[in-house]
C-alpha cells in the first residue's frame, strides 16, 4: 500500500515562499494570482495491507515527524 | 560547571560553543554524539548551531528525534538546565522542549549580520550577570529564524516573563513575533535563542559583549 501525503502551512502562518511565487507569476504574465501557499508531498510504501491499520500508522508518523503541527496540517491519501 | 555539547551530522558551531564555554567556565565541555543513547553527569547540555541533517524535512526536525534526544528530554524533563542557540533552538523547539516553531526568514534571505539583542529577563541561568533592559551586540546566521506561536503561547510567554532576548528595535533580521530573539520554559530550565552568544566573547571577535552571557552560568 501507498501512502501520500500533504503538508500545507497553517491558515494564518505567514509563507513568504508563496509570496515570492505570486510575484513571480506575476513577472511570466500571468494575471489574476491570488494567494500562492507552497506545501510538500511524501509518498511512503507501506507493508500494511489493512487500510485503517495503515491510515493510523501513517497518522502516527505525520504526528511524530511528517508535519510539525504546531504551523502545518496535513492529510494522506491510500492507494 | 560541567557541561556537554550535542554533536549531529551537520552541526558546525560545537568548536566554538565549547571554546566559548571553556574560555569562560573554566572547564571544558564533552562534546557527545547525537547516536549515544544517554548524558554524562553535567550541569547544562547545549545543542549548538549549524545545519543538522542539511535542514533536511524542517530546520532540526530529524536532529530532534535523534537518540540522545530522548535522553535529552528525559533529563530535561527532571530539571536538567539546556541552552539551544540557532539551530539547536530549531531542534530543541522541534523536540517540544520549547513551544511555538521558527520559521522561514519573513525577508527570505538568509541573514548573516550584528544584530543588538535587549535582555528581557536576567533572572535565568544565562542572563544573571546582565540588567534587564541592557542592550548587547550580538551576531546572527540563519535562513529560518522567523519564531511563531499561536495567539495563546505568545501571552502566556509575554505574560510570565519567557522572553528572554528581544530583538532591539529595528534589527529584527527575520520578522519574528514580538521581535523575540530567544525564550524560556515554564520553569526557566531550557532556553533557546536564535543569535550566536559564543561569537562575541573575546577581543578578537570585535566585541566582548555575550561574555557575562556565560559567566551567568557560574552563577546560576
Amino acid at each position: 500500500m501507498k501512502a501520500k501525503i500533504r503538508v500545507t502551512l497553517k491558515t494564518g502562518v505567514l509563507d513568504p515562499q508563496g509570496k515570492a511565487i505570486a510575484g513571480a507569476l506575476g513577472h511570466l504574465g500571468f494575471s489574476g494570482i491570488g494567494d500562492v501557499r507552497q506545501g510538500k508531498y511524501f509518498e511512503i510504501d507501506l507493508a500494511e495491507t489493512d487500510k485503517v491499520r495503515a491510515r493510523e500508522q501513517v497518522k502516527a508518523m505525520c504526528e511524530k515527524l511528517i508535519a510539525n503541527t504546531v504551523i502545518e496540517n496535513y492529510d494522506i491519501d491510500l492507494t | 560547571m560541567k557541561s556537554a555539547v550535542v554533536v549531529f551530522p551537520g552541526i558546525n558551531r560545537e568548536r566554538d560553543m565549547m571554546l566559548a564555554l571553556e574560555t569562560v567556565t573554566g572547564q571544558r565541555p564533552v562534546a557527545v554524539w547525537h547516536a549515544e543513547t544517554e548524558l554524562p553527569s553535567v550541569d547544562l547540555v547545549v545543542v549548538p548551531g549549524g545545519f543538522s541533517y542539511g535542514d533536511y524535512l524542517r530546520c532540526g526536525a530529524i536532529a530532534a528525534r535523534s537518540p540522545i534526544m530522548q535522553a535529552i528530554k528525559a533529563r530535561a524533563a527532571a530539571g536538567l538546565r539546556v541552552l539551544g542557540v540557532c539551530n539547536g533552538f530549531q531542534i530543541i523547539t522541534e523536540a517540544g522542549l520549547l513551544p511555538g516553531a521558527l520559521v522561514r526568514n519573513a525577508g527570505l534571505r538568509f541573514v548573516c549580520r550584528q544584530v543588538r539583542l535587549t535582555v528581557e529577563n536576567n533572572r535565568t541561568f544565562f542572563t544573571n550577570r546582565m540588567q534587564t533592559g541592557a542592550i548587547v551586540s550580538c551576531p546572527v546566521a540563519h535562513g529560518e529564524g522567523n519564531y511563531i506561536c499561536d495567539t495563546e503561547t505568545l501571552k502566556r510567554l509575554e505574560g510570565e516573563g519567557r522572553v528572554v532576548f528581544r530583538y532591539a528595535e529595528g534589527t529584527n533580521p527575520n520578522g519574528a513575533m514580538n521581535d523575540i530573539a530567544g525564550i524560556m520554559n515554564e520553569t526557566g530550565t531550557v532556553i533557546g535563542m536564535m543569535p550566536h552568544p559564543e561569537n562575541m566573547i573575546e577581543p578578537l571577535h570585535g566585541r566582548t559583549d555575550c561574555r557575562p552571557l556565560f559567566e551567568s552560568l557560574l552563577a546560576a
